[in-house]
């Protein structure tokens, strides 16, 4: 890490390492684009997480970036700009395309502006919103207005950007979303498979995908401007609620992140449970997810069978924590009570019922040549444009990039159990759809090295009644079944936090939906974002 | 015995002993009409049921089971339903055609529905150029559908239009000439004469092509109706639904009945001329004389709704356990495989009606 | 299952083992106890009406999973006749509004319903749709989908349990059994037919009884 700093420092003066511990660094807003350049060529090719904090004072930009090749480095660049009232920073879109929507999300929420970017609209809120939200000085009391009209949205829509002319002044540029005599159709925001209510603007020629604009938040809820006037224990119920189907997943990471910071010790019965309701819920998700793929193709039957086997989760977890799609179990320091008596038996049960079902779903689905043939070679992603997009998790692993968190940073009890990490090499949609169907099966290996070894103990440690973190910035990854989940902190010391965010990895799937659909049918970009699985709320938040 | 041809002549015989010719002839059209109506209607609400009990079977789960016993009356409460249910009117588009189209596909249904001989003596209608007249009013239906698409003044029900128009008119094509095919053994297009020569063995039974020509009209036909596989008009998951999606109360009512009874439709066509139609399952041979008299005793109309409905199941089958082809898949289907087979295969049924048969009698 | 203790403030358990009361209270309404008269007909709509209630497929979030539980294999509505769950809403009888509304979902919703062919029913399903539930102090959350769309019955829960919706859609057929359809609503004043709530020019009509207070009003 000392090279890289180093090589950073030769780049731009202004560098500065904040953090002795962490890598943290912190430049200039002027060398941003240089710096964020010799990064990329060094290898720092994955830009995990791009968030904005609005320090009173200033507005800062804080970027998350690992090495696709070793993915145990990790690194934060920060930069920052005074200008509170007009910020503008320099883009970084066009080394790493992951930042496209982390930068739009920015503006929307922060009003900061990025230099040449190409595309300057607001991601969530409605073009026609005033102020921007997670500013400090927003009032976010709830107000009456609600919205009766739809926004016409005009399909020739201008597309804001801005750039430096030849005299460094800014210019505002226009250009249009889509050509006036394009065929341009609306998916969603109320659509059987959008999986949520994503809308999905695509123009068409005949059958066939010229170019997809997705327009979210149609779901945003302001879940991270809510969190930070709530308390540490408040805000664990609501991560349930960004992306519902792993909401165990996204528990654990926002738990594990308060503890880590707190310096608390989890006891080894709590971390065993949390890792078996994890793969539990891992296994549910990617039944939903196979279920929902072979619905979108047209087989309601295999929807019906994905949804009959998931309910035996659900059951085991309606036994020891009360709720089925909610289990609201894990609480900081732990597990909110110890298992039920029954729930090692039913999940030894469970176990070999769900392998005897796979294999029919492979009679089912997986060998039918109708599906086979729509699968293979079609929905193509590179391995190198998963890297670029950040797109990881299994649709990542479907093209080769080994991008497992429980490997790269074993959390839990993932260091104790051996599981194989599913690759392919395709990144075709029977990679994406094989990989899931795999990964059950190797997450009933760990359940079933884990449940005879579950340790006697407290399933909880001492928590003070009052939750504080120390001030300072956190921030914790998990593999949630869609990939690489992650926790954004800051506090100030207090029993709310500063500034939450929390990477999406449904969003970088959204992402990814126009160049891989780009030249395929109507009927593949219905089963491609169908083999993506994405989640939408956990992308509008 | 059990054959409704007793039935029919005792009212003719009742109607004219009492009427003049003219009435007589009347009173019998307008009850052939509305029987006609009442079994369309009825064979509907059949399918409708059979089709929610079949797939929930598949699925593991139970079907109606709330309105009357076992779920029985369902589909009169959906019937209900949707006659009572509003019709929007839209705002912005062709409206004679947009009902117009509705029309057509529900007489292009009708109208097919009326060639089907359910029967000894139960037959609607029954021209010398039987095959022909099928082939020809059922692909009314496309332009019913391609109408409705283009008059809802959408963009998804355009597409579903479009992808109707394409596979209705390509599959209407394998049908067209396996059905051929038939006409070519058979050596007659009149369906009552193609299920008379069917009264020893059925032409299932007689040529190893009629095995092909059999297969190629199962997939066509069920293609020409919108379902299983080849629902691409309708398309739940991609066009929401297809081609239909504007229409609401029993204008919708129309189309989804309409494409339940083509279902039994395309099945009865197949069971008339591959299956024999009403005719008995006979074994021919000597020794069989007693068991072919046994299958003699099932009333003809019995023989025919239970083939059809074995076709019916068939066609369940295959629709609640496939995923859906694209549309390249789909005319690449038909017309790189499906029709060169059948072509091929009608070349070699004429040569074997023309010169293998000739050889060796 | 056997219910036990209730720790409701404002149920008792005796009431939550009760389903029967809802059934009775429609019987005694249909006797015209209350003045509501069901012609033999009506009967019959109403009973084909109940039992087939198609469902527009709509969903934001999470509800939307236990939706499709609802429809899946275990608890399998089709039972009730709600089987054919149609994703265009002008097929639609009910929409259940599973989820929470954003302020841009709203107006999109607004329309969604307004496409839907009467009669139309609403579902509000979930807390949030409910009241807005846990997302009530937003500032991008409708509190609660009866601000935007009439809503025949509410179910509570973050998520509510399938049981949960089986039992709002059973509450659903009951109160599509009470309904009347050859009988128009009257003034109370004077008996007279209320042909539309709306005047020609779009405003709502006001009842006899206010306009005649305005102008007594007027006249002191």
């Amino acid at each position: 890490m000392e090279k890289t700093l180093k090589m950073i420092q030769s780049v731009s003066s202004s560098c500065t390492k904040i953090d002795a511990a962490d890598v943290m660094v912190s430049v200039d807003k002027k060398d941003l684009h240089k710096v964020c350049e010799a990064l990329y060529k060094d290898g720092w090719d994955y830009l995990i997480n791009l968030t904005a904090v609005d320090n009173v004072e200033n507005i800062e930009i804080v970027y998350h970036i690992s090495k696709s090749s070793d993915m145990e480095k990790f690194m934060v660049l920060k930069t920052n700009t005074t200008d509170v009232e007009n910020p503008i920073i320099e883009t970084v879109s066009d080394i790493w395309k992951s930042a496209n929507l982390y930068e739009r999300e920015a503006y929307d929420f922060f009003g900061v502006r990025f230099l040449n970017h190409p595309d300057m609209r607001r991601l969530f809120l409605r073009p026609d919103w005033v102020g921007y939200p997670l500013r400090k000085n927003y009032d976010n009391t709830p107000n009456e207005g609600i919205p009766s009209k739809v926004h016409d949205m005009d399909a020739c829509e201008d597309v804001p950007s801005i750039t430096l002319d030849r005299h460094g002044e800014i210019v505002e540029n226009h250009t249009k979303l889509f050509g006036r005599n394009e065929y341009v159709v609306n998916f969603g925001p109320q659509h059987p498979s959008t999986h949520g209510v994503l809308h999905l603007r695509v123009s068409l020629e005949g059958e066939t995908i010229k170019k997809i604009d997705p327009n979210f938040g149609y779901i945003h809820r302001g879940i991270e401007k809510m969190m930070e006037s709530m308390t540490y224990p408040q805000m664990l119920f609501l991560t349930e609620r960004l992306d519902y189907l792993c909401g165990s997943m996204n528990r654990h990471a926002l738990c594990m992140c308060v503890e880590k910071a707190m310096g608390l010790e989890i006891p080894k019965r709590a971390e065993y449970i949390r890792t078996i309701f994890d793969e539990l819920n891992r296994i549910a998700s990617h039944l939903i997810g196979w279920a929902c793929m072979c619905n979108d193709m047209g087989s309601i039957t295999a929807f019906i069978y994905g949804m009959r086997d998931r309910e035996k989760i659900m059951d085991i977890f309606q036994e020891t924590a009360g709720g089925r799609l909610m289990t609201n179990y894990y609480v900081i320091g732990g597990v909110a009570q110890d298992i039920h008596p029954n729930f090692v038996n039913r999940v030894k049960e469970f176990i070999p019922y769900l392998r005897k079902m796979i294999k029919e779903y492979h009679t089912l689905f997986t060998g039918n040549p109708i599906a086979r043939g729509r699968m293979i070679n079609c929905g193509l992603l590179k391995k190198e444009d998963a890297i670029a997009l950040g797109m990881s998790g299994p649709n990542g692993r479907a093209s080769g990039w080994h991008c497992d968190v429980r490997k790269i940073a074993p959390y839990a009890a993932y260091s104790e159990v051996d599981f194989k990490e599913i690759l392919h090499d395709g990144g075709d949609t029977i990679d994406r759809y094989m990989i899931r169907l795999e990964e059950i099966e190797e997450s009933l290996k760990i359940i079933e090295q884990l449940i005879d070894k579950i340790p006697e103990g407290d399933f909880r440690a001492k928590v003070p009644a009052i939750v504080k973190v120390p001030a300072g910035e956190y921030y914790q990854r998990v593999e949630n079944a869609r990939g690489d989940f992650g926790v954004y902190l800051k506090s100030t010391g207090d029993k709310s936090p500063y500034r939450i965010k929390f990477r999406s990895p449904s969003m970088v799937a959204v992402s990814g939906l126009d160049p891989i659909c780009r030249d395929t049918k109507i009927a593949d970009l219905i089963m491609i974002g169908g083999s993506l699985d994405y989640v939408i709320p956990c992308i509008d938040r | 015995m059990l054959e409704v041809g007793g039935i029919l002549s005792w009212i003719h015989e009742a109607l004219s002993s009492s009427c003049p010719e003219w009435l007589t002839l009347l009173i019998e059209y307008v009850l052939i009409g509305v029987g006609f109506l009442a079994l369309y209607a009825l064979i509907a609400l059949i399918l409708i049921l059979l089709e929610r009990k079949v797939c929930a079977y598949y699925q593991c789960r139970l079907g109606p089971m709330r309105a009357g016993f076992w779920g029985l009356l369902q589909p009169f409460a959906d019937m209900i339903k949707i006659l009572m249910k509003e019709i929007i009117p839209l705002l912005k588009n062709d409206k004679f055609l947009f009902f117009t189209a509705l029309f057509l596909v529900i007489i292009g249904s009708l109208c097919t529905f009326g060639a089907l001989q359910f029967s000894k003596d139960l037959v609607g209608i029954d021209f010398n150029v039987g095959v022909f007249y099928v082939l020809a009013i059922s692909s009314l239906g496309v332009l019913g559908i391609l109408l409705a698409g283009w008059s809802s003044n959408n963009k998804y029900t355009m597409i579903g239009a479009m992808r109707a128009g394409a596979q209705l008119v390509s599959y209407e094509l394998s049908s067209g000439l396996s059905l051929l095919t038939i006409v070519i053994l058979g050596g007659t297009m009149q369906l009552s004469g193609l299920i008379e020569a069917q009264s020893e063995t059925w032409f299932l039974f007689q040529t190893p092509f009629t095995w092909i020509a059999m297969v190629i009209y199962l997939i066509a036909g069920h293609a020409e109706t919108n379902r299983g596989p080849f629902d691409l008009p309708e398309a739940e998951s991609e066009l929401t639904a297809g081609y239909h999606i504007e229409y609401s109360g029993i204008t919708f009512g129309l189309f989804y009945v309409g494409e339940y009874v083509n279902m039994f439709t395309i099945a009865g066509i197949g069971t008339m001329v591959f299956l024999g139609g009403w005719q008995p399952f006979h074994i021919n041979a000597e020794w069989a004389a007693g068991f072919n008299g046994v299958m003699d005793m099932i009333p003809t109309w019995l023989w025919f709704f239970a083939k059809a409905f074995g076709l019916v199941m068939l066609s369940l089958w295959v629709r609640w356990s496939f995923p859906r082809l694209r549309i390249d898949q789909l005319l690449h289907l038909e017309w790189k495989i499906l029709m060169p087979i059948s072509l091929l295969n009608m070349l070699l049924m004429a040569l074997w009606v023309t010169v293998l048969v000739p050889l060796f009698a | 299952m056997e219910v036990k203790d209730i720790k409701i403030k404002s149920m008792k358990t005796e009431d939550f083992r009760d389903n029967e009361s809802l059934q009775k209270y429609i019987d005694e309404l249909e006797k015209g106890g209350f003045g509501i008269k069901v012609a033999p007909l009506d009967k019959v709509i109403n009973w084909g009406r109940s039992y087939s209630v198609w469902p527009l497929t709509f969903a934001t979030s999470c509800c939307g999973i236990e939706f499709m539980c609802v429809a899946a294999a275990r608890h399998d509505f089709a039972r009730f006749g709600f089987e054919v769950t149609r994703n265009s809403p002008r097929q639609a009888d009910v929409i259940f509004v599973s989820g929470t509304i954003t302020k841009k979902m709203a107006p999109v919703l607004r329309r969604l319903y307004d496409e839907m062919s009467e009669p139309k029913y609403v579902i509000a399903v979930g807390g949030c749709a409910v009241s807005g539930g846990p997302f009530k102090s937003s500032y991008h959350v409708v509190d609660g989908v009866d601000k935007i769309i009439p809503v025949d019955v509410y179910v509570p829960g973050c998520p509510p349990r399938p049981e949960a919706m089986l039992y709002a859609m059973m509450q659903l057929q009951r109160k599509i059994r009470v309904e009347s359809i050859f009988k128009m609503p009257k003034n109370p004043e004077n008996g007279s037919v209320i042909l539309s709530k709306y005047n020609s020019d779009g405003t709502l009509v006001t009842p006899a009884s206010e306009t005649k207070q305005i102008e007594e009003g007027g006249a002191e």
